[in-house]
C-alpha cells in the first residue's frame, strides 16, 4: 500500500497538460480525483513515474444547462452532480446515479471525467453516458474531437481516447421522459453486482423511444440497442418489458468474481432492468 | 470536611460506580483525533522494515538474491531464513505448541508468507526494495480442503518427524495435527443408535478475519549501551510477549519493556506473535537502531490470524416430544500452514466443549481433528472466548435442525430443554460447571418483547402470499439462546505457554484522595478506564472521575495475562475488586484510629467510615487517604496500596436471547432486517452504557460475518479477500438498528458478580441473523445452507429450491 516514487506536477492549462504527456508518453498519466489511480498506485498495479495533476487545469469545471443541452465539465465532482439543482430538474437521472457511487468521501473528490475516462467496467457512469448518449470532448496534440459515449468503449481500459488526449467535456441532451438508475451492490462503496440505466418517454400512453444501458455486466459497458426499441411503441406492459430484459440480457457477458456466479448475475441482471424500466415508466 | 448536605443518593451518584452510566473517558481524544497508536509512535533515527511474501501458496524456495536491493540507496538490511538461523529465529515456537517459520526455510506454506525482511531508512524506500528482492519459487501441489488435504499425499510440513506425536497427542496422517476428544463417546453413540428422532447436519463456519481497523505492528527498539529492549507494540497481551521475547532472544526479562499503547481493536487478532515483530527485535538488535514494522491491510487479511474455519458434524437425538437425548459432533479444523490457535494450552480446540449450549443434554462427545492446508495460520478467537462462537452456532443449527425434524417450533423446542434455574450451578455432559442462569425467564422476556406469536402468524400469511405470487419477499425469524464460557481462567487449568491465566491489579491512593490502578490487561476499544475505574470507586468510596486506570506498559502494570476471551472483567474486573477491599480493609484501621474507636466500630458506608450507630461520626475515604500519609498510627504502615493477583475458581457464564427479523428478496438474494432484538445476561451490570456499546459492535461484526465476511481462497490457494472491496465490513447503512435488553444473573462466584459481555453479541449474533435466513426457506424445505449469505448463496438457496420460475 506504499505506492512507488513519482514525479508531481500541477499545470494551470490544457496545453501544458498535452506538452507534459507529449514529453513523458507512457511514463505520464493524469489524475483527476485520483480515487481509482492513487489506490491502484499503491498497489503498485500502476506505476506513474510522471503524474500530472488536473485539479488547477482551468476550463475543465462547470455545469451548463442551454435549453435540452447540458454540457459538464470533466473535473466536475460526484457531490457537485448530485447538489446542482439545474441537473436535479433537468437531468434527475444523473443524480440518481450519482448518489449511488461510493460514500460521500469518494463522491467529494471522484469527478465524471475520470470515471468514464479510463474504461474501468465497474464504473457507473460509463453506462449512463450510453444510456444518453452523450458527447465527449477530448484533445490532444492534433486539436480537439468528439466521440460518442456509445463509440468510446472497446475493452476493460481500453478506449477510443490515445494516450495523449485528456477528455476535458461531455455533453448531451436532456428532454426529460421517465428515467430510472437501478443497482444492486453488496455494500456502500462497493460496484455493481448489475446495474441498468433507463431513459424513455411516454406519449399517449405508449412509449416513443426508450434508451437502457447496463453497468459491471460486461468487460465494456452495454447499451441494448434492441431493448429500446422492444419497448418502443408498446404500452410498456408485462409482455413488453419481457421482450425488453430478454433483448438486454442477450447483450450481456457477466463473468464470475467474489460478487457471485454468471448464472446469478445473468438472473440478477434481469430482476434489475426489469425493475428499471418499470420504474423508469412509472415516473414518465 | 462536613458534608452531610448531601443525600446518601448523592453520594452514591457522585461516585459514578457500579451501575452508572458513566461517559467512556477514552473518547474525548479517541474522538478528536489525539489518540496514540503504535505507527503514530516516531523515534530519532527509526528504521522501516517491509517483508518480501510468497505470491504462492506452496513452493519450494530454490533462491533468493538480495543483491539489487541491497544496492538501492537507503536500504540497511535484508533478512531472510539464513540469517535468523545462527540466533534459532528463523522458527518460533506458536501458541499451540507448533512452531512457524519467520522466515521461509526452504518452502513457502501460504500465500502472503513472509520470505524475507528488508530494512529501510524510509518506508517508502523499504517498499521499493521489496520489489528488487528475486525470489525463485518451484511450486507444489496445493491443498485448500483439509478433507483432501487427510488424504493427500502431499507433505505439507516436511519439517515435522514422521509418525511422531504432536503437541496434542498422536498425528495420523502427516497433515494432521492432533484428534482432541471430550464426553463419553460410546455412551453417546447408543443414545443415538436407539433414540426415537435423529436429526444430522454438517456445519461450516467458514474463515473470516478479526480485521481490526488497526492492522498489527510494533516499533522495537535496542538500546545498546544499557542493554534494555523497548517493543512497543500492538499487543493485547504485553506481558506475555515480554516473556516469550525473553525466552526466543535470551535477554533477561527485566531488560525487555513492552508496552501495548492505544489499541485501535484487536477482536483477537493482537493475541499472538508474528514474524514481524521477531523480525523487527532482530533488525534492531543488529542495527542498533529502532525499527518500525506495520502492516497494511492486505498484509493483515491475507497474513496475521485468521478466525474459525471449522467443519462441524453433528448429530443430535430427542424423544418425539422433542426431550434431547444426546450430541455428538465431530470437527474437522482447519488450522492452516502452522498451528498457530490461541487457545489454553491444555484445549487445542479451545472450550469448544461448550457446545451443548444452553441445554440439559444428559450425554455428549466431541471429537476435533486440526488438520494443516495451505492456508494462513490462525485460528483466533475473534470476537469470542476460544472457539465459542464456532460452538454456539453448532448447537444453535443443531437445535434448528431438530426442529425441522420433529416438525416443532423452535421456541418451544428450546423452552423444555433448557437448563432449570434449580440446575445451577450445572454440570454440563462435556465436563463445564455453569456458574449461574436463569434461561426461561429471559427466554419468555424476549419472545414477549418482539410479539413472537404475532411474527410467526405474519410469517404464514406471508408464505401464502408467496405461494399466490402476490410477493417475492419472505420472511425469517432467527432465534438464538446461546450461553458462553468467559474469563479464562482457573489457573490450575487453563495457561498459555506455560503461564497460569490469573490476572491482577494493583491500586496506589495519593494522599489528596484520588488514586491511580494499574491492571495486566489491555483495552482495545473496551473501556477499561471507564469501568474499573468505577468498580474502584464503588469498592474505595473514591469518585471514578477521581481514579486513572492504565494498562500496557510492563514496566509499570502488575503482570497479567491479558485482554481476550472476555478475561478482563471476570479476572481483572475482579483482581480490581479485591484489591479495593483491601486498601478498605487498611483505611477501616485508620479511620477507627483517627474515631478513637475499635475497627470494629466502624462500617464502610458509600464514601466513608461510620461509626456503628452513630452516622454523624466518620471520616470520608478523602480524608482517611491523607491520613495514611500523614499520621503515624501505631501498629499500621504509613500510605495507602494495595495489590491483587486473582485466580478465578471457574469461568463466567454470560448467556442471551437474541431474535432476528429479516426480509429476504428471493430474487435478488438481498436481505434487511426488520429488527433485532437482544437481551443480554452479563450478570452484573458495571457501566450500561458502555455494556449497549458492546453489543451495538459485537452484532455489527456478527452481522457481518454471517451475511457476507469471509476469507476465501482459490484451488491454488489464492486468497480472493484481500481488500476491503471485497471482505464485508458493514458501513452505518448496512448495519441494522439495534434494540436492547437485560436481565441480570450475577456469578455467584465472582467478587461483584459481573460475567463479561464484550463477545456475547457475536457468540450470539451469528447465529440469530443466519437462523433467519433458514427460517425464511423453511416452510419451502431448507434444512441447512452456509454461512456467509451474502447475496449469490441466499439468491443460490431460493434457485435449489426451485423458487425461481
Ligand atoms: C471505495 C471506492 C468505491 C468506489 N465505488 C464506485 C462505484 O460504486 N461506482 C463508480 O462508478 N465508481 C466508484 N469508485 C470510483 C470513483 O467514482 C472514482 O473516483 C472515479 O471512478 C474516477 O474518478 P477520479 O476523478 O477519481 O479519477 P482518477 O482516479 O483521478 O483517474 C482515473 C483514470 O482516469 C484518467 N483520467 C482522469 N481524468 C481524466 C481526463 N479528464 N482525461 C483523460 N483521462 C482522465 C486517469 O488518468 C486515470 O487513469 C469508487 C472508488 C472508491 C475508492
Amino acid at each position: 500500500m506504499v505506492p512507488a516514487s513519482f514525479e508531481y506536477y500541477r499545470p494551470t492549462d490544457v496545453s501544458s497538460v498535452i506538452a507534459l504527456i507529449t514529453q513523458h508518453g507512457d511514463d505520464a498519466r493524469v489524475m483527476a480525483g485520483g480515487h481509482s489511480l492513487i489506490p491502484m498506485m499503491k498497489l503498485r498495479m500502476a506505476e506513474i513515474p510522471h503524474l500530472i495533476d488536473l485539479q488547477d487545469v482551468a476550463g475543465l469545471t462547470g455545469i451548463t444547462i442551454d435549453g435540452f443541452t447540458v454540457r459538464i465539465g470533466a473535473m466536475t465532482t460526484q457531490t457537485e452532480l448530485i447538489d446542482h439543482p439545474g441537473l436535479r430538474q433537468t437531468a434527475p437521472i444523473l443524480r440518481e446515479a450519482a448518489l449511488q457511487i461510493a460514500d460521500p468521501q469518494v463522491r467529494c473528490m471522484g469527478t465524471i471525467g475520470g470515471n468514464v475516462a479510463n474504461g474501468d467496467p465497474g464504473n457507473d457512469m460509463p453506462g449512463l453516458m450510453q444510456c444518453l448518449n452523450a458527447q465527449f470532448t477530448l484533445i490532444g496534440p492534433d486539436g480537439e474531437r468528439t466521440v460518442a459515449a456509445r463509440d468510446y468503449y472497446e475493452a476493460a481500459y481500453f478506449t477510443a481516447r490515445s494516450e495523449e488526449e485528456v477528455l476535458t467535456s461531455i455533453h448531451f441532451s436532456a428532454r426529460g421522459g421517465g428515467y430510472c438508475y437501478e443497482k444492486q451492490k453488496r455494500k456502500i462503496g462497493d460496484y455493481a453486482t448489475a446495474a441498468c440505466a433507463v431513459t424513455l418517454y411516454k406519449e399517449e400512453g405508449l412509449c416513443a423511444g426508450a434508451s437502457i444501458a447496463m453497468t459491471n455486466l460486461s468487460d465494456v459497458p452495454v447499451w441494448s440497442k434492441a431493448a429500446g426499441l422492444a419497448l418502443d411503441g408498446t404500452s410498456v406492459d408485462a409482455n413488453a418489458v419481457k421482450s425488453a430484459v430478454e433483448a438486454a440480457v442477450a447483450d450481456i457477458d457477466p463473468s464470475e468474481d467474489n460478487r457471485g456466479p454468471v448464472d446469478f448475475k445473468v438472473y440478477v441482471a434481469g430482476v434489475i432492468i426489469k425493475r428499471a424500466i418499470e420504474s423508469a415508466w412509472s415516473r414518465a | 470536611m462536613k458534608d452531610d448536605i448531601q443525600t446518601r443518593e448523592d453520594r452514591v451518584s457522585n461516585l459514578k460506580g457500579l451501575g452508572s452510566s458513566r461517559k467512556r473517558v477514552e473518547d474525548a481524544r479517541f474522538t478528536q483525533g489525539k489518540g496514540n497508536y503504535v505507527d503514530d509512535i516516531k523515534m530519532p533515527g527509526m528504521l522501516h522494515g517491509d517483508f518480501v511474501r510468497s505470491p504462492h501458496a506452496h513452493a519450494r524456495v530454490k533462491s533468493i538474491n538480495i543483491e539489487q536491493a541491497m544496492a538501492l540507496d537507503g536500504v540497511v538490511a535484508v533478512l531472510t531464513a539464513k540469517d535468523l538461523e545462527p540466533l534459532n529465529l528463523h522458527w518460533m515456537p506458536t501458541l499451540a505448541g507448533d512452531k512457524q517459520m519467520v522466515l521461509a526455510d526452504g518452502k513457502v506454506l501460504f500465500q502472503g508468507q513472509e520470505v524475507a525482511f528488508v530494512v529501510a531508512r524510509d518506508r517508502y524506500v523499504a517498499a521499493d526494495a521489496v520489489e528488487l528482492v528475486e525470489v525463485e519459487y518451484e511450486e507444489l501441489p496445493v491443498l485448500v480442503n483439509p478433507f483432501a488435504a487427510l488424504e493427500s499425499e502431499v507433505v505439507l510440513r516436511e519439517d515435522l518427524e514422521a509418525g511422531a506425536d504432536g503437541a496434542h497427542g498422536p498425528r495420523k496422517h502427516h497433515n494432521h495435527i492432533f484428534l482432541w476428544e471430550e464426553g463419553d463417546k460410546v455412551a453417546t453413540e447408543q443414545v443415538l443408535d436407539n433414540a426415537e428422532v435423529v436429526a444430522e447436519e454438517t456445519v461450516y463456519y467458514h474463515r473470516t478475519h478479526p480485521c481490526p481497523l488497526e492492522t498489527c505492528g510494533t516499533v522495537a527498539s535496542m538500546d545498546k549501551v544499557n542493554g534494555k529492549l523497548t517493543l512497543y507494540g500492538t499487543f493485547q497481551a504485553p506481558h506475555v510477549v515480554r516473556t516469550v521475547a525473553s525466552i526466543l532472544s535470551g535477554i533477561e526479562e527485566h531488560n525487555i519493556r513492552v508496552v501495548s499503547p492505544d489499541i485501535g481493536g484487536g477482536f483477537g487478532n493482537k493475541v499472538g506473535v508474528y514474524p514481524g515483530y521477531v523480525c523487527a527485535i532482530v533488525a534492531s538488535i543488529v542495527t542498533g537502531a529502532p525499527v518500525k514494522w506495520v502492516e497494511d491491510r492486505m498484509e493483515n487479511l491475507m497474513a496475521t490470524a485468521f478466525a474459525r474455519d471449522y467443519w462441524m458434524k453433528g448429530r443430535i437425538s430427542a424423544t418425539r416430544e422433542g426431550k434431547i437425548t444426546g450430541l455428538h459432533c465431530h470437527v474437522t479444523a482447519d488450522h492452516g500452514a502452522f498451528d498457530a490457535c490461541a487457545d489454553p494450552t491444555k484445549y487445542p480446540a479451545g472450550f469448544f466443549h461448550i457446545c451443548t449450549g444452553s441445554y440439559d443434554i444428559p450425554v455428549a462427545y466431541v471429537g476435533v481433528d486440526g488438520v494443516y492446508t495451505n492456508k494462513a495460520p490462525g485460528g483466533v478467537a475473534y470476537r469470542c472466548s476460544f472457539r465459542v462462537t464456532e460452538a454456539a452456532y453448532f448447537i444453535e443449527r443443531m437445535i434448528e435442525v431438530l426442529a425441522i425434524e420433529l416438525d416443532m417450533d423452535a421456541a418451544e423446542l428450546r423452552r423444555i430443554n433448557f437448563i432449570k434455574k434449580e440446575q445451577f450451578p450445572y454440570q454440563s455432559a462435556l465436563g463445564w460447571e455453569y456458574d449461574s442462569g436463569n434461561y426461561h425467564t429471559a427466554w419468555d422476556k424476549a419472545l414477549e418483547a418482539v410479539q413472537y406469536n404475532h411474527l410467526r402468524k405474519e410469517q404464514a400469511e406471508r408464505v401464502e402470499a408467496f405461494k399466490k405470487g402476490e410477493t417475492r419477499k419472505l420472511l425469517g425469524i432467527g432465534l438464538t439462546f446461546f450461553t458462553e464460557i468467559v474469563g479464562a481462567g482457573p489457573v490450575k487449568n487453563c495457561d498459555i505457554l506455560g503461564m497460569g491465566m490469573f490476572d491482577s491489579c494493583e491500586i496506589r491512593i495519593h494522599p489528596t484522595g484520588s488514586a491511580i490502578a494499574r491492571l495486566g490487561t489491555i483495552s482495545q476499544g473496551q473501556g477499561h478506564a471507564t469501568t474499573f475505574a468505577q468498580i474502584l470507586a464503588t469498592e474505595i468510596g473514591l469518585p471514578a472521575d477521581s481514579i486513572t486506570v492504565e494498562e500496557g506498559d510492563t514496566d509499570t502494570a502488575p503482570y497479567g495475562l491479558g485482554t481476550y476471551g472476555s478475561r478482563s472483567t471476570p479476572v481483572a474486573g475482579a483482581a480490581t475488586a479485591l484489591a479495593g477491599r483491601k486498601i478498605r480493609a487498611k483505611a477501616q484501621m485508620i479511620a477507627a484510629y483517627l474515631l478513637e474507636v475499635h475497627d470494629d466500630d466502624v462500617e464502610f458506608d458509600v464514601d466513608r467510615f461510620v461509626v456503628k450507630g452513630a452516622p454523624e461520626r466518620f471520616k470520608t475515604m478523602k480524608e482517611i487517604a491523607f491520613a495514611a500519609y500523614n499520621q503515624a498510627i501505631p501498629g499500621v504502615e504509613p500510605g495507602l496500596e494495595a495489590v491483587s493477583y486473582y485466580d478465578p475458581p471457574n469461568m463466567t457464564y454470560p448467556f442471551g436471547a437474541y431474535i432476528c427479523v429479516m426480509e429476504i428478496d428471493v430474487d435478488t438474494g438481498t436481505t434487511e432486517i426488520r429488527q433485532f432484538y437482544a437481551l443480554d445476561d452479563c450478570g452484573t451490570r458495571i457501566n450500561p452504557m458502555v455494556i449497549e456499546g458492546q453489543v451495538h459492535g459485537g452484532l455489527t461484526e456478527a452481522f457481518a460475518i454471517a451475511m457476507g465476511q469471509e476469507i476465501a481462497y482459490d484451488e491454488l490457494g489464492n486468497c480472493k479477500t484481500g481488500t476491503l472491496m471485497d471482505f464485508f465490513i458493514p458501513t452505518s447503512w448496512e448495519t441494522p438498528h439495534y434494540t436492547t435488553d437485560h436481565t441480570e444473573t450475577p456469578s455467584p462466584h465472582h467478587p461483584i458478580g459481573a460475567k463479561g459481555v464484550g463477545e456475547s453479541p457475536n457468540v450470539g449474533g451469528v447465529p440469530a441473523f443466519s437462523n433467519a435466513v433458514h427460517d425464511a426457506f423453511r416452510p419451502f424445505g431448507l434444512r441447512h445452507a452456509n454461512m456467509p449469505h451474502d447475496h449469490w448463496r441466499v439468491w443460490k438457496i431460493a434457485n435449489d429450491l426451485g423458487l425461481h420460475v
